[in-house]
C-alpha cells in the first residue's frame, strides 16, 4: 500500500494539521508516513500544502510531483494541483468558492460541502474533519479507530474535550461525499 | 522506554539536545529552523534537565556564547540556517582554534546574500571546505531523515568531545520541516560537574581543583613556530578523523552502470529514482555520503574502477560534484543536476536529467 497525498488550500483552513491528523493515523495503523509542507510565503496568508505519504515499506522520496488523491479547498489549489493528479487517481474538493470546477474525465473526481454544513452545523472548526472523513471514505487507508487515535494524539491536550465533535464530523463527511463522475 | 513521535526535524533535534544531555542551547531564530528554538522554549528543559536555552540577540553572540560555554566543558550548541551561520564563522574558526567542543545545526536555506527561506543544499562548499578562515575542518555530518536529526545530534555530540572539534549537522528546509516517525532514544543525565573536571580537566575551565596547571582556552598565538606547531597538531587530528569516521550508504551499487551521488534529502529523492529506474531495466545505484567531511570519497574511486558515470544530484549549481569529480578521476563522467535557490527537483527530473546526462549518452 502507498498513498501520495496532496492536501491543498488557503492559509488557516487548517490544511497542515488535516495532514498531521492523517499522518499520525498513519502511524497508528502500523505504516511509514511523511509530511511535508509548502512554508514558503504563501503561508504567511495566501496559499498552503502539505504532501502526505503513507505507505506499508519505507517511504523513499518525502517529495512528489504527482498524487495518488489531491484534496482541494480552493480555487487556485485546483487550478494548480488537478493537472498533477496520477491518471486512475482521484481528486477530492469543496465546492465553496469554487468557479471552474475540475474537469478530467481520467480521474475520479469527488465533492464534498463540508465549509456549507459546517456553516450550518455552527462549527467552522470541525470543517477539516469533515473533509478527512470524507477521504476516508472513498480512500481507506486508516480505521476510523485510528484516525481518532491520530487525532487525538495531532490534537493539543487542551482542545480534547473537541473530540467527539470530531468524531461527529469525521462520519458526518463520509455521509457528504459524492461522486461527480 | 522507548517511545515514537511524528516530528518535524527541526524538532527531533531539540528533543535530541534535551535528551543527550546537552547543557546549553544558544540560537537566534531564521527560518527554516526557528522550531528547534520554540521547541526547547516550549519543552522547558531548565525545568527538567537543568538544561540553558537562550535566544541571543543575534548570530554572532550565540556563537561566542557557546564558545564560552564550550571552554567550560560543557555540552553546548547552536543551530541557524544559512545567513546566520555566515554570521557564526568567525566563531567557528575560533572554537576550532582553541579545540572546543560544540554542535551547529544548519538547516540550510537558498542563497547567496539573505537569498530565500525555501531549501538548498548550497551550502556544502562553506559546511565542507570554508567553515571559516583559517586551516581546519568541521566534522559535517548529512541526515537523511528525522530520525537521523534525532540520532545525528547526539552523534555529534560524541564527536566533538572525542575530537574537540567542532561539529555540524548539515540539513536543509526540507528535513528540518517534514515531519517522519521518529523512535526516541532513553534520556540521558547531563554530565555533573565532578565528571566534566575528570574528563576534560586537562582543557577546560572548570577551576583549578587540586591544584592542577592553569588550562588557558585561546586561539591566539604570536610566535609563528608555535602555531605552525598547532596545525600540525591540528593536521593529526584531521587525519584520524579521515581514517576513522568516515560514513556513508551505499544502495544497490554492487551491479550499477550508472551511480547517483547525493546527500540529505537529496538523496531520498534519488532513491525514489533509483527505483524508477530499476524498473525500466537500468542497472542504477545510489551513494550516499553521510560524512560530508571527512568525505568517502575512497568508495567513489572504487567504484570509478568500474560503473560507467556519476550523478551528483544536489539542490544547488554544483558543489558536491566538484568532489565526486576529484575522486571520480578523469576517465569516468560525473555529472550534476539540481534544481536551486529554493526549487526542489522532484524523481522525475532528476531521473529525465540522469537519462539525458548519462544513460542515453553511454548506453
Amino acid at each position: 500500500m502507498k498513498e501520495e497525498l496532496i492536501i491543498a488550500g488557503f492559509g488557516g483552513q487548517g490544511v497542515l494539521s488535516m495532514g498531521k491528523i492523517l499522518a499520525y493515523s498513519g502511524v497508528m495503523q502500523g505504516f511509514e508516513v511523511s509530511w511535508m509542507p509548502s512554508y514558503g510565503p504563501e503561508m504567511r496568508g495566501g496559499t498552503a500544502n502539505v504532501t502526505v505519504i503513507i505507505s506499508d515499506g519505507p517511504v523513499s522520496s518525502p517529495i512528489v510531483h504527482q498524487y495518488d488523491t489531491a484534496i482541494i479547498l480552493n480555487q487556485q489549489s485546483l487550478n494548480k494541483f488537478e493537472e498533477r493528479v496520477k491518471p486512475g487517481g482521484r481528486l477530492i474538493y469543496d465546492p465553496n468558492g469554487i468557479i471552474h470546477p475540475p474537469h478530467r474525465s481520467d480521474i475520479d473526481i469527488y465533492a464534498i460541502d463540508a465549509t456549507a454544513e459546517a456553516a450550518r452545523e455552527g462549527n467552522l472548526r470541525v470543517f477539516n474533519t469533515m473533509i478527512l472523513g470524507g477521504y476516508l471514505k472513498v480512500r481507506p487507508v486508516v480505521t476510523i479507530e485510528n484516525a481518532m487515535r491520530g487525532l487525538e494524539k495531532s490534537l493539543p491536550e487542551r482542545l480534547h474535550h473537541t473530540l467527539p465533535a470530531n468524531e461527529q464530523a469525521l462520519k458526518k463527511g463520509m455521509e457528504l461525499i459524492r461522486k461527480e463522475n | 522506554m522507548k517511545e515514537i513521535k511524528l516530528l518535524k526535524g527541526n524538532e527531533a533535534v531539540a528533543m535530541a539536545a534535551i535528551r543527550c544531555g546537552c547543557d546549553g542551547y544558544f540560537g537566534y531564530p531564521i527560518t527554516p529552523q526557528s522550531e528547534i528554538l520554540e521547541t526547547l522554549m516550549s519543552q522547558k528543559p531548565w525545568e527538567t534537565t537543568g538544561m540553558v536555552v537562550l535566544q541571543a540577540e543575534s548570530e554572532t553572540a550565540a556563537i561566542n556564547m557557546v564558545y564560552g560555554g564550550a571552554a567550560t566543558g560543557k555540552r553546548v550548541m547552536t543551530s541557524s540556517s544559512s545567513p546566520g551561520i555566515s554570521l557564526m564563522s568567525e566563531g567557528l574558526s575560533y572554537l576550532a582554534g582553541a579545540e572546543l567542543p560544540c554542535v551547529v545545526v544548519n538547516v540550510s536555506r537558498g542563497g547567496p546574500g539573505l537569498g530565500t527561506i525555501q531549501p538548498a543544499q548550497s551550502d556544502y562548499f562553506q559546511a565542507v571546505k570554508a567553515g571559516g578562515h583559517g586551516d581546519f575542518h568541521m566534522i559535517v555530518l548529512a541526515p537523511a531523515s528525522v530520525q537521523e536529526m534525532y540520532d545525528f545530534t547526539q552523534l555529534a555530540f560524541d564527536l566533538t568531545f572525542k575530537y574537540l572539534n567542532p561539529v555540524m549537522v548539515l540539513a536543509d528546509g526540507v528535513i528540518g520541516q517534514m515531519m517522519e516517525k521518529v523512535e526516541l532514544s532513553e534520556g540521558k543525565p547531563r554530565v555533573d560537574d565532578e565528571s566534566i573536571q575528570r574528563e576534560c580537566g586537562s582543557w577546560a575551565a572548570t577551576g583549578r581543583v587540586g591544584g592542577r596547571p592553569r588550562n588557558i582556552v585561546t586561539s591566539v598565538e604570536l610566535d609563528p613556530d608555535i602555531q605552525e606547531a598547532f596545525n600540525h597538531i591540528l593536521a593529526a587530528k584531521y587525519a584520524r578523523i579521515e581514517q576513522d569516521e568516515v560514513r556513508y550508504e551505499t544502495f544497490e551499487c554492487e551491479d550499477a552502470d550508472f551511480v547517483l551521488v547525493a546527500y540529505g534529502s537529496s538523496a531520498r529523492i534519488c532513491r525514489r529514482v533509483m527505483e524508477m529506474a530499476r524498473e525500466e531495466g537500468f542497472k542504477v545505484g545510489l551513494f550516499r555520503p553521510i560524512t560530508l567531511y571527512p568525505f568517502p570519497g575512497d568508495v567513489i574511486a572504487r567504484l570509478a574502477e568500474r560503473v560507467k558515470g556519476f550523478l551528483a544530484v544536489e539542490m544547488s549549481m554544483g558543489q558536491l560534484v566538484e568532489d565526486v569529480r576529484l575522486w571520480a578521476g578523469r576517465n569516468v563522467p560525473a555529472e550534476h543536476y539540481g534544481r536551486c535557490g529554493g526549487a526542489i527537483h522532484s524523481p522525475d527530473e532528476v531521473y529525465n536529467a540522469l537519462k539525458s546526462k548519462l544513460i542515453d549518452k553511454i548506453k
